[in-house]
């Protein structure tokens, strides 16, 4: 429910990727790619993206939530090459060549994942010239990729960075239509270019929205939709289409090709991950139904603030909900909301993620899901502290389809890590160091690991603490 | 002075509770809410919905009945800085929504205490939070000057209004700008021709020059003019503030209260020398406009360190529904304090942000947001730490009257702990 009324996107002058800093981080799985021939002319605007160079380091005497449910008091954790290379409790051997970060006192998670952001294309500024969320011109825009509108200057990256401790987001297009268009996956380190941003090997997601604003949006134009069977209506048309396009396609012959059905037909194959803006829980119902019909999975509803109402639906049909902790009222498929909505959920064995599409919460989703937690203790669940950090961390990374890359602390994944001044469920603390890709993106005490995008350079406050 | 009689004369009318009771809460870590430390073990008194003593050693009447408070926290109950409170149920249906009356024709004149509504779902939800008083003001359209707002407490009976008229709500900036013709010229143009209308209105009928203000506006306007109402102006950018504070030069009677001030930490020291108080976003730090570039979280204690009086408040940030936020914002402040170059409040500073500072800003200090003797009995028990996000309000007092719990969020919450239904439809499950 992104403000309307802010947005935007510049485009970078064509950046020729230069010499970016080559590091001891992990080759991607783009570079990779790029050293082959391309089997399929199917990978625009490729991630550039390249770790930067970190030192190999040791956190000690650290309580540890590793993102999957774990916790770890007095533990370790080791990153070397960019990537985990190992966790464990006190006895855990430090190699000589490490450099040790004393935790005593601190706490250490995985970097924290925003699964709904719209920064870069509602970025701050929030000037109608940044306007770049919503292509409200149609209530079915597939063709549309969210990549696109990113503005990689965008101060909220940096914000979200050293207040949140993200370290990925996904950019989702706004829920003014009904297919609003592609996502992409990012990566929070600043970059000349959104494909230095991009996130390698995360596959993309397809925005999806129902209720109220598509069916306001195209109603007050007068155009279909303007009911919620409308909205159903041009859907279930659409994605008809987008059978018979995957159908074309497969058939070997000579077929024109249709970007917005190109998105279609790779959700219809499984590359490409429902994103499914929905309140109510009555339209969730039937947009499970409606996937069915058309064999195609939805990975996550996000807002969602009825999930609690069909709890066991959602589990059953392994699908997570994407949820604030207590966003309530602000229009009428919000009404019904609760703060109790992720810890029913949790305890009905469904999956959680709390996010933010805010550029002001993405800055404490560990605060957002403490509320949560706090609000279902209340009610006589038990939820361990470490099962809420997996709600910011592996359960999004999960449902963005990078769990085997990131979310988690286990030996090989990239080395995404928070270490926090205390415990971060706590509204006394803060991200003291922030690694992505074993480098250190921030660093609490040096001014030089602050962020500072080319939009604020030069202007008052440039490079103060945010 | 008469308007201060007004005002606790208006209080006593409208919110004295029906029945108010002798209550003794004893054994609670206490907090005053005037920034001095917790006192652990304290009493607070309560004998006909006012404050007749809190602290150490306080004697307990024999009548009194006993609240056990071991465990718990004690304190002033959040009086919530800037809101929007029973102005709307749900902000998107126009139907429900009360925060704008611009369209009217009338500004300065609309007076928001009749809309405000404490059947509204917000009361019941954010006095479960402990949210006990509220500033509401009206929303700005088509002028600079948005009209009457009030204090509001979160008591669950029908009369809501503390004090209607408390203070007349202005934009400057941006908004004030789009307001006021399309630059902030206008608005300072606005200002003066505005307020010399007023002028001209308190002279006499016939020397009203109504080219901007209708006769109802010119009154609302006057009492600015002469003090007698607090004016409570919108404002984010530093050099804003900084002609603001020229025109207060201008209208010395003029009590301006800034709200929002993102940039305030930029003429802090221009804040104290002219005397004027904030109402503060607590945690803008994004270039929202190009009036905050110079957003930080550290504005708060910033402006505090250099001795402006601030205090917290939901300016446009969810502020008909999340007053409820205002505790983990305050908490917000104080983590700062462990942050390396970042200023933030201490605990005792943020708590009195949002409990005695905001009374003493609007004007009712002396008989709102703290636990001294004599003051309205808003007192709040909480489970832990009421800045802290696993904390919860166990008991509410509002005007000295235990509050009822629960709400309609919570009746969804019971319906449907378990969520799959049962012998009989959701429908019947109550």
């Amino acid at each position: 429910m992104m403000n309307m009324n802010k947005l935007a996107l510049l485009f970078l002058a064509a950046a020729v990727a230069g010499c970016a800093a080559q590091g001891d981080g992990p080759a991607t799985a783009t570079s990779k790619a790029a050293e082959k021939p391309a089997a399929k002319v199917e990978a625009p605007f490729a991630s550039t993206y390249k770790a930067y160079p970190g030192t190999a380091t040791a956190i000690r005497n650290v309580t540890i939530y590793d993102g999957e449910g774990g916790r770890i008091d007095n533990g370790v954790v080791l990153m070397s090459g960019g990537k985990i290379s190992g966790i464990g409790g006190p006895d855990m051997a430090i190699p000589d060549n490490m450099l040790v970060v004393d935790g005593r006192g601190k706490f250490v998670t995985p970097g924290i994942i925003d699964i709904h952001s719209h920064l870069g294309d509602y970025p701050t500024p929030s000037v109608e010239a940044h306007d770049d969320g919503n292509e409200a011109t149609s209530p079915t825009t597939p063709e549309v990729w969210a990549e696109h509108s990113v503005w990689p200057q965008d101060p909220g990256f940096s914000r979200a960075l050293t207040n949140g401790g993200i370290t990925s987001l996904q950019i989702l297009p706004g829920s003014a239509n009904l297919m609003g268009g592609r996502s992409v996956v990012l990566k929070n380190v600043y970059s000349r270019t959104v494909q230095g941003m991009k996130f390698p090997g995360a596959p993309y997601g397809l925005k999806m929205a129902c209720g109220e604003n598509p069916k306001r949006v195209y109603g007050s134009k007068g155009r279909m939709p303007s009911t919620r069977m409308g909205n159903l209506a041009v859907n279930r048309q659409t994605w008809i289409k987008a059978q018979e396009y995957k159908k074309k396609r497969d058939s070997g012959k000579e077929f024109t090709r249709d970007l917005g059905m190109e998105t279609l037909a790779g959700v219809l194959d499984g590359d490409i991950l429902i994103q499914n803006h929905c309140y109510r829980a009555d339209e969730m119902a039937i947009v499970l139904d409606m996937a069915k019909e058309f064999g195609y999975k939805v990975t996550a509803f996000h807002h969602a603030v009825e999930s609690y109402k069909i709890a066991d639906l959602l589990r059953d049909n392994g699908v997570c909900s994407a949820v604030w902790a207590d966003w309530w009222g602000f229009k009428m498929e919000a009404y019904d909301a609760i703060p109790e909505n992720a810890a029913i959920l949790h305890n009905s064995g469904a999956c959680v993620i709390i996010h933010s599409d805010d550029e002001n919460q993405i800055q404490r989703l560990n605060q957002e899901a403490a509320k949560a937690q706090a609000d279902g203790r209340r009610m006589g669940f038990k939820i361990s502290d470490a099962d809420v950090i997996t709600w910011l961390t592996y359960n999004p990374a999960k449902a963005l389809g990078i769990a085997d890359k990131t979310g988690s602390l286990k030996p090989g994944k990239m080395a995404d890590v928070v270490l926090w001044n205390g415990n971060p469920l706590s509204v006394y603390s803060r991200p003291d160091k922030v690694w992505i890709d074993g480098a250190m993106m921030y660093d609490a005490a040096n001014p030089r690991l602050r962020p500072v995008s080319d939009f604020e350079l030069g202007q008052p406050g440039e490079g103060d603490v945010k | 002075m008469r308007h201060f009689l007004y005002a606790a004369a208006a209080m006593a009318a409208l919110t004295s509770p029906s029945y108010a009771e002798t209550i003794a809460i004893t054994g609670g870590k206490l907090v005053i809410g005037d920034g001095s430390a917790p006192i652990d073990g304290g009493t607070v008194v309560i004998r006909e919905g006012t404050i007749v003593a809190a602290g150490a050693g306080v004697a307990i009447p024999a009548d009194a009945r006993k609240i056990d408070a071991s465990g718990k926290w004690v304190t002033p109950g959040i009086f919530a800085g800037f809101t929007r409170l029973g102005l709307a149920e749900v902000d998107a249906v126009d139907g429900t929504n009360d925060k704008s009356g611009g369209k009217s024709g009338f500004s300065a004149a609309i007076d928001i205490a009749p809309a405000i509504d404490p059947f509204r779902t917000p009361f019941a939800v954010n006095r479960s939070a402990g949210v006990t008083r509220a500033v509401v003001a009206p929303e700005p359209s088509g002028s600079i000057f948005a009209g009457q707002g009030a204090i509001a407490d979160l008591g669950a009976d029908s009369d809501s209004v503390t004090k209607a008229r408390a203070f007349q709500f202005a934009i400057f900036g941006e908004d004030g700008a789009a307001n006021a013709g399309g630059s902030r010229a206008g608005t300072h143009l606005h200002f003066r021709a505005m307020l010399r209308e007023a002028q001209e209105y308190a002279t006499g009928r016939d020397n009203f020059d109504d080219d901007l203000l209708k006769a109802e506006d010119a009154k609302a306007l006057l009492s600015v003019l002469r003090g007698e109402t607090r004016l409570l102006i919108h404002v984010e950018g530093a050099n804003d503030m900084l002609r603001l504070i020229e025109l207060k030069r201008e209208f010395p009677a003029i009590k301006m209260v800034f709200v929002g001030v993102t940039e305030g930490w930029r003429v802090a020291r221009q804040l104290v020398q002219a005397g004027i108080p904030v109402i503060a976003s607590a945690l803008n730090d994004l270039p929202v406009t190009f009036e905050m570039l110079g957003a930080t979280q550290s504005n708060v204690g910033r402006m505090k360190d250099a001795g402006v009086k601030v205090a917290i408040g939901m300016i446009n940030d969810r502020d008909a529904h999340q007053l409820r936020y205002t505790t983990q914002y305050a908490g917000n402040l104080v983590s700062l304090e462990k942050v390396p170059g970042a200023t933030g409040l201490t605990w005792d500073e943020a708590f009195s942000a949002i409990t005695s500072v905001p009374a003493e800003i609007m004007g009712v200090g002396e008989t709102l947001g703290s636990l001294k003797s004599g003051k309205a009995a808003d007192v709040v028990l909480w489970d832990g730490d009421p800045l802290e996000l696993s904390s919860a309000a166990t008991t509410v007092i509002i005007d000295g009257v235990e509050q009822p719990s629960g709400n309609r969020q919570q009746r969804l919450r019971d319906r449907y702990a378990r969520p799959t239904e049962g012998d009989l439809p959701k429908a019947y499950d109550r």
